[in-house]
Order: structure tokens, then C-alpha cells, then sequence
């Protein structure tokens, strides 16, 4: 099944307006912060015209506005950023548009990519595509709404702790998060080295895979880039599936489990090996998460300062640039983050904190390698519940943070892994269903979510 | 559990760069507080005689030709960036 190939062959003018037609009935749900209309039409015109060709000619998309493009602005859904215009384009979008592809607008995010409500951004949020008073998930939200509300086929997101899958979760579409080092991340806002990746978020598996398959590769201006392993891949014969006992417990939604078992049991059903299995180093993931993150988020978002780009505060010394930028600048969530980053490596600290941790996260991979001698991948939810209600987890940030519970090991592992639809709740909230595959098992995991879908 | 200070904030935020307004500060304060309560979990894990992992690609020393490459941007599209500039130079207000 493909979206994408419904816009291929077809007028590209008309695809791009009806694509802003369509975000802009849509305002009231916020999945986007602003439309490249003129630089989108521009380039239709050049497709229109055979000027440029390729496997997306035509085909509008959206980029999360923590992407670098040009023609309008990118914000990182800050105050900070709230006026940058990038000179330059992420890798990502020039591979994507040197196939054709006409990226149509930018879409919110908690801001710097820090959350999993899309509650932080600093322009309001932005609301689930199948009930308007819960969250879109997070961070990259407005991606997931952008899709599941057929804006366009496809948007690309970041996952740094399940920024792609949770919301793909949310709203009942696909979300891809890739082995970390599959896509460049030049031109992209940094959150978290060891874990920030590029992936995308699409209405099937399929289209999915067509544009992870351009996205991928190796890019001299990211030296943490994989040389291209992904290889669009057929199941040649039935897997062996090992479910996470950890995320099938008590704690999680009801109505989760029974969507999640019910996609298991389809798996039996087309001949698949599935059988229990237990990582029980799970339970300390989020725990190593919020020390690893935070650590390489104060590092990373020192860069923001007020002197070389966005906003400047008003200010009569050079400390106060930086101590009244950054003030005014950051969200409470970024301020939160940067600052358990600086209390992780302090000098006292560091050894209890950030370097127990990183020997944390070597248990865990260690786990992780373990049951992948044995399996070919292994599912579970993406999300402990359904899609939650606006502003009910804004008061306390550790309850926010136990929404990523299902996503965070993958991502300090490394691994791929997808959050495909799984049916939706009485209430007719989608659930997600995940598969985490070994590294550069990607075009596996695809083609399991693909085989759920016929 | 760990008690944050307000003092503790304060310094945390003097290392991050961060002039905070005092209701700001205290709210980070209990917010802080919670997630080193969690974290701290860690605490009961034996990690001994285990090695630390800072970084999951298996790449090694990815080596490139000693050349200059501007990534197609120039001096002036950088410069124009700053929110204060005066002939190739970011202007800033004086430093103490």
C-alpha cells in the first residue's frame, strides 16, 4: 500500500495546493508553524516543467521545524529561533528534494525536540488528529498530525528517545526511527548526540520505506554516518518474534495489550515464531535516559548564547547576553534538562551519576545483544496508554517522561525500530505496535509492519 | 533522596548559563528535585567491573582529506546571522 504513489505522475501544482488546502482546514488541530507556499510552488513549477525528475517528483511533504530549510523560517518551535532563517538545508531535505519532493511546510515540536506532548513548544501545542483535546504526543507531533490528517504522505521527524514512534503511536500512522548513523544529521537542531536520529513518519510501511531508502547513507558532512546498508528486503521466510514480558505487564493500558496481542496473534498467524521474552534491564532505561540525555543536552544547547544567531536579549554585559538569552529563550522543559545535564557531570557527581549510567546502558545492550542471537526482532506497545489529555502531565515532568518508557532502550542501544497502527481503543484512540530490530535490520522491521498491513 | 537547594539551583544555573527570576528558580527547584529522585534509582544496580558505552555506530577515527570545504556557506550569509555586526566582526556588549 502507498499513499505517496497517488501524487506521482500527477500535476505537481495541484498536488502542492491541495496540500496547503489542506493544512490550512486544518489550523485549528496547530501541526504546523508555517507554510514554504512560494518556494513549494516554485518548485513545482520546475517539476511541472521536467526541469526536475525523480522517485518523489512532485510528491509535497513536511519537515519538522527542527530541520534546517530554506524559504522560510526554522524555529525549533522556540523563542530563541523564533526569526532564524538557516543559509542552508539539512542533508536530509537535499536528498529528498533532489528526488523531486516539495516540502510544503515546517512542523511543531516540543521545542528543541525536548518532550513527548508537543505541550513545550513555545507556540502552543498541538492537538491529537483524532480527538482535539489530547496531545499529539511528542516531540515530533505535528509531523504525526500532518499525516494522519492526509496533509501529506509523509513528513520527517527526529527520535532521539521515541520523538518518531510515540506520536506515530498517537495518531495511527507509521513512524520509522532507523540504527542510529543510517541519515545524516547535518543541518538538523541537536538534541543528543549518542541517540538523535532522523526518520520518518508516513501513512504506510511502504512509503515509508521508499523514502528511508533515499534518506540513508553515508554523508561526509556527518562524520557518525553508516556507509548505506538499507536494501528494501522481502520476508523470505517467517521470523522468530520475542514479546517483551516487561511492556505486556499490569501497568500498561488494558485496551493497549489487547490491540498489541491481537496484532501478535496476526503475526502467528502468517507463520511467525513468537515467543516470550524478558530484557529486565528495561526498567533502569528511562532512568539512564534522563542522565545521558540531559548530560549531551547542556552540551549540545551551550551553542545558543546570543551572540552569532537568534534571539538577542537586551542586555549591558556579555554574561548577561548570555544568562538573559538563554533565559528567555528556553522553555521550562529545555531549562529543566540542561540543568540536570549540569548537575550530572558536575565534578562529584559524574561518577554516580553520568558514568554509572553509561555502564547501565552497557548492561542493557548486552541484553539486547543477547536475545538477538536468538530473534529476529522483538515487539511490544510503543506506549504504556493511548493518546492523553492536554495539560494532564504538564504539572509533574516525570510523568511526562514515563510516556518514552517503551521507546528510550532502543534508542540507547542504537537499534531500529517502527511503530506501526494497531487498531484503535473503544474510545477510537489508535495503539501503536513496535518492533526493535538488531542494528541494520531496518528494511526487516519494514517489511513486518508491511505484511501487518495487508 | 537529594535535596536541592535553592543555592544548588542557582549554581546549577551560573554553570548552564542561566539567569533565572526567583519564582523560575524555585519551580526548577522542586522539578529538579523529582527527577534526581528518579534517576537515582540507578544507585541500586551492580555496575562493577563494567565498561561505560559513549557511542553505538562501532565507527573508528573516520578519517577526511586535509582540505578546506565552506559546505557551500560564506563569511557573509554567517555574519548576517548575528543579531550585531559591524565590518566581519559579532559585535558584543562589553565583557566586564
Amino acid at each position: 500500500m502507498s499513499r505517496i504513489a497517488d501524487f506521482i505522475g500527477v500535476s505537481a501544482r495541484e498536488n502542492v495546493e491541495k496540500a496547503l488546502a489542506k493544512a490550512r482546514e486544518n489550523e485549528a488541530f496547530h501541526a504546523l508553524l508555517s507554510l514554504t507556499e512560494d518556494r513549494a510552488l516554485e518548485r513545482a513549477a520546475k517539476v511541472d516543467a521536467g526541469e526536475i525528475t525523480g522517485r518523489l517528483a512532485g510528491v509535497p511533504f513536511i519537515a519538522k521545524d527542527n530541520f534546517l530549510t530554506l524559504g522560510g523560517t526554522t524555529t525549533a518551535a522556540s523563542k530563541f529561533l523564533e526569526n532564524f532563517s538557516a543559509p542552508l538545508q539539512a542533508t536530509a531535505i537535499e536528498k529528498l528534494e533532489a528526488e523531486g519532493a516539495i516540502c510544503i511546510g515546517k512542523a511543531n515540536l516540543d521545542a528543541f525536540a525536548h518532550g513527548g506532548s508537543t505541550e513545550n513548544s513555545a507556540f502552543g501545542p498541538t492537538k491529537n488528529a483524532h480527538d482535539q483535546e489530547r496531545v499529539a504526543g511528542g516531540s515530533s507531533g505535528g509531523s504525526a498530525v500532518a499525516v494522519a490528517l492526509d496533509m501529506v504522505p509523509f513528513a520527517l521527524g527526529t527520535d532521539t528517545g521515541g520523538s518518531i514512534r510515540q506520536p506515530a503511536s498517537y495518531n495511527g500512522v507509521v513512524g520509522m526511527k532507523p540504527t542510529y548513523g543510517t541519515v545524516s544529521r547535518y543541518g538538523v537542531v541537536a538534541m543528543a548526540s549518542s541517540t538523535d536520529t532522523i526518520g520518518v513518519l508516513s501513512a504506510t510501511a511502504e512509503d515509508a520505506e521508499l523514502v528511508m531508502d533515499i534518506l540513508s547513507g553515508r554523508d561526509r558532512k556527518d562524520m557518525t554516518t553508516l556507509p548505506d546498508f538499507f536494501a528494501p528486503t522481502a520476508l523470505s521466510e517467517p521470523k522468530r518474534i520475542g514479546v517483551i514480558k516487561e511492556f505486556m505487564t499490569d501497568d500498561v493500558d488494558p485496551e493497549v495489550r489487547v490491540r498489541v496481542s491481537e496484532y501478535i496473534e496476526g503475526l502467528k498467524a502468517k507463520g511467525h515464531t513468537v515467543e516470550e521474552v524478558s530484557l529486565p534491564m528495561v526498567k533502569y532505561a528511562l532512568a539512564i535516559y534522563y542522565i545521558v540525555v540531559p548530560a549531551e543536552v547542556s552540551s549540545n544547547l551551550g551553542r545558543y548564547d546570543g551572540v552569532r544567531y537568534g534571539k538577542r536579549a537586551e542586555a549591558t554585559s556579555l554574561s548577561e547576553v548570555y544568562g538573559l538569552s538563554r533565559d528567555q529563550g528556553f522553555m521550562p522543559e529545555n531549562k529543566r534538562r540542561i540543568m540536570i545535564g549540569s548537575y550530572v557531570l558536575s565534578s562529584g557527581f559524574f561518577d554516580a551519576y553520568y558514568l554509572k549510567a553509561q555502564k547501565a546502558r552497557t548492561l542493557l545492550i548486552d541484553e539486547f545483544n543477547k536475545i538477538f542471537e536468538s530473534f529476529d526482532a522483538i515487539v511490544g506497545p510503543v506506549a504504556p496508554t493511548p493518546a492523553f489529555k492536554l495539560g494532564e502531565n504538564t504539572e509533574d515532568p516525570v510523568k511526562m517522561y514515563l510516556a518514552d518508557i517503551m521507546t528510550v532502550p532502543a534508542s540507547l542501544a542504537g537499534l531500529p525500530a517502527i511503530s506501526a497502527p494497531a487498531g484503535k481503543t473503544e474510545a477510537g484512540l489508535p495503539v501503536g505496535v513496535q518492533f526493535i530490530g538488531p542494528r541494520m535490520s531496518d528494511a526487516t522491521l519494514l517489511a513486518l509492519a508491511r505484511q501487518g498491513e495487508v | 533522596m537529594t535535596q536541592i537547594s535553592t543555592d544548588d539551583v542557582h549554581h546549577l544555573a551560573q554553570l548552564s548559563s542561566l539567569q533565572l527570576g526567583d519564582a523560575e528558580a524555585e519551580e526548577l527547584r522542586v522539578d529538579l528535585e523529582h527527577i534526581l529522585g528518579y534517576i537515582e534509582q540507578l544507585s541500586e544496580l551492580n555496575t562493577e567491573g563494567v565498561e561505560p558505552t559513549y557511542q553505538v555506530t562501532d565507527l573508528h577515527n573516520v578519517w577526511r582529506d586535509d582540505s578546506i570545504d565552506d559546505y557551500g556557506i560564506g563569511r557573509e550569509e554567517l555574519l548576517a546571522l548575528a543579531p550585531d555586526a559591524d565590518k566581519n566582526q559579532i559585535k558584543v556588549p562589553k565583557v566586564l
